[in-house]
């Protein structure tokens, strides 16, 4: 598949390829993209080159790796993660803070990464997701949200185990009632809240 | 989101020379940068404060300081907060979310702006957004919208929760501003819209709020937040009150009062507080007391609920304060 433009045009299904559903998804959002910037470049040439200009340097961790980015001061956590870094596991939900899908840890704290700019995080630990996994091993909160079915579309899952381990953290999952409280920042849209309690539940009793 | 500068404030004095001249603080920027999002907000220049040494909680005699930049979950964690205002704690935890209240500074909740959907919407009038443009609350859907303190300009609620704590306990904040120092009260903050909406607050160009202090007193620790919402958590109250009774020989010696969701601003009821001081503190004095908060109420088409809720509010606010008093 070294070819872009092929891919736009073929025909033929991917499935005997060995590329990701993720893959081609972003494959084929970039082939589109590409497709329409001769129409669009004149007009956006002025403002390109002025947004250009005010980049900003910004260096932080994310899940141990150190990262230096000239990066558009307008982005956000969320957006360099995901877009800059190719982090896709936090997912952008609401993008206002009210759904709790793009929860990650800066500095151990759990935050809506859609509600902060990434140029205000310089030297900051950041944990998503894809950090949690060790050696081949899920992080135990994972393998709850496993056990316990906490998810259906999965779409709200990473934001609500990068909760979740916030919840913990705090001291704030010693019944059901106060982990449904103290994980209100997250909606499940499937509606799988009772899995998702038992897992926070059991994460904590085992850690 | 329109372009714009960002720096860091090195010191308190070079922010405020900065916002002097048009910059903007952000700290938290919960309210800012989801409003620079919709480009209700379009702010040039940002300056980042996080790195002023603002963040503290200390405690001076009776007072409780809670530095501005200190974040929501860390005072209502704090131990002092918890057993000197244990209602600064309580109203904190009622609002927002964890993740929010991880984010959000103590002096950016004083000035979150409303959450009226029609601020919000830049093809529909906003007074408040676009003075002149009108208000399409008024005749919208305004379930949520303010009773109290509304004007034909603007019927949006303040959305603060601690803020109404802290109108109720006569909480003052510290500024620092181009002209220097000075102390009001929190209440004093915040306008009512009249005819200038867009006009939210009394701060002078430039002034930082550096300080929140929370005097002590006898009720303080006799004190709790109530907050009747659409959902049992993470949801903007439909009406809230702040209740703290000192109590002597059974009489209420001294009482305060505040309610949320109902007015334009963090509304307190100095009526009511009067009207509860020398009585027993039994559920005829609170529903006397709380008949005296409707005065002067300017329901609109959805919310005249409210009416008939704050009252019932107000008295199961005072029944708690009264059971830890």
């Amino acid at each position: 598949m070294n070819d872009k433009s092929d891919m736009a045009h073929a025909a033929r299904p991917v499935a005997s390829t060995d590329m990701s559903r993720r893959d081609v998804l972003a494959l084929a959002g970039a082939t589109a993209s590409v497709s329409v910037i001769p129409t669009l470049l004149d007009s956006t040439a002025m403002a390109e080159t002025a947004v250009a200009s005010i980049t900003v340097l910004v260096s932080f961790t994310v899940n141990d790796q150190r990262q230096q980015l000239n990066i558009d001061p307008r982005q956000s956590l969320l957006d360099v993660l995901r877009e800059t870094l190719d982090l896709p596991g936090t997912k952008k939900g609401c993008n206002q803070g009210a759904c709790g899908a793009c929860t990650v840890l800066v500095d151990g704290r759990r935050i809506v990464s859609c509600l902060t700019l990434a140029s205000m995080h310089d030297d900051a630990q950041i944990e998503t997701i894809e950090g949690l996994e060790k050696d081949g091993e899920l992080h135990p909160l994972q393998e709850a949200f496993v056990a316990h079915e906490g998810l259906q579309c999965g779409f709200c899952t990473s934001g609500q185990i990068m909760s979740g381990l916030g919840c913990i953290a705090e001291g704030h999952s010693g019944s059901p009632e106060e982990i449904q409280f103290w994980m209100s920042g997250n909606i499940c849209r499937c509606g799988a809240y009772p899995g998702i309690v038992a897992a926070v539940a059991d994460a904590a009793k085992r850690s | 989101m329109f372009p714009f500068t960002l720096e860091k404030a090195g010191s308190a004095e070079a922010a405020i020379a900065a916002a002097a001249t048009g910059a903007r603080y952000i700290a938290g920027g919960t309210t800012l940068i989801d409003l620079m999002r919709e480009e209700v907000e379009r702010p040039e220049r940002l300056i980042d404060i996080n790195g002023l040494p603002l963040g503290g909680i200390r405690v001076e005699g009776d007072d409780l300081l809670i530095g501005a930049l200190a974040r929501m979950a860390d005072v209502a964690a704090d131990n002092n907060v918890q057993r000197l205002q244990p209602l600064i704690a309580e109203s904190l935890i009622e609002g927002a979310s964890p993740q929010l209240r991880n984010m959000a500074s103590m002096g950016g909740n004083m000035l979150q702006r409303v959450r009226c959907p029609y601020f919000r919407m830049l093809d529909v009038g906003c007074n408040k957004r676009t003075p002149g443009s009108g208000c399409a609350a008024i005749e919208g859907i305004n379930a949520g919208h303010a009773i109290l303190g509304t004007s034909d300009y603007c019927v949006a609620t303040h959305p603060s929760d601690v803020a109404v704590a802290l109108v109720a306990l006569d909480a003052t904040m510290r500024v620092h501003g181009p002209q220097g120092e000075r102390s009001f009260p929190v209440e004093d903050l915040f306008r009512i819209p009249g005819d200038t909406p867009h006009l939210e607050h009394t701060l002078l160009p430039g002034e930082l709020i550096v300080e929140l202090r929370v005097p002590g007193g006898p009720y303080a620790r006799n004190a709790r937040y109530l907050k009747v919402r659409d959902r049992a958590s993470y949801e903007f109250a439909l009406v809230s009150a702040a209740a703290a009774l000192a109590i002597e020989n059974g009489v209420i010696r001294e009482a305060r009062l505040a309610v949320g969701g109902v007015g334009t601003r963090p509304w307190r009821l100095r009526a009511c507080e009067a009207a509860l001081a020398g009585k027993k503190p039994d559920r005829q004095a609170f529903e006397e007391a709380a008949e005296l908060a409707t005065e002067g109420v300017r329901p609109l088409h959805h919310n005249a609920f409210k009416v008939v809720l704050l009252p019932r509010t107000i008295v199961r606010a005072l029944e708690l304060a009264g059971e830890v008093a």
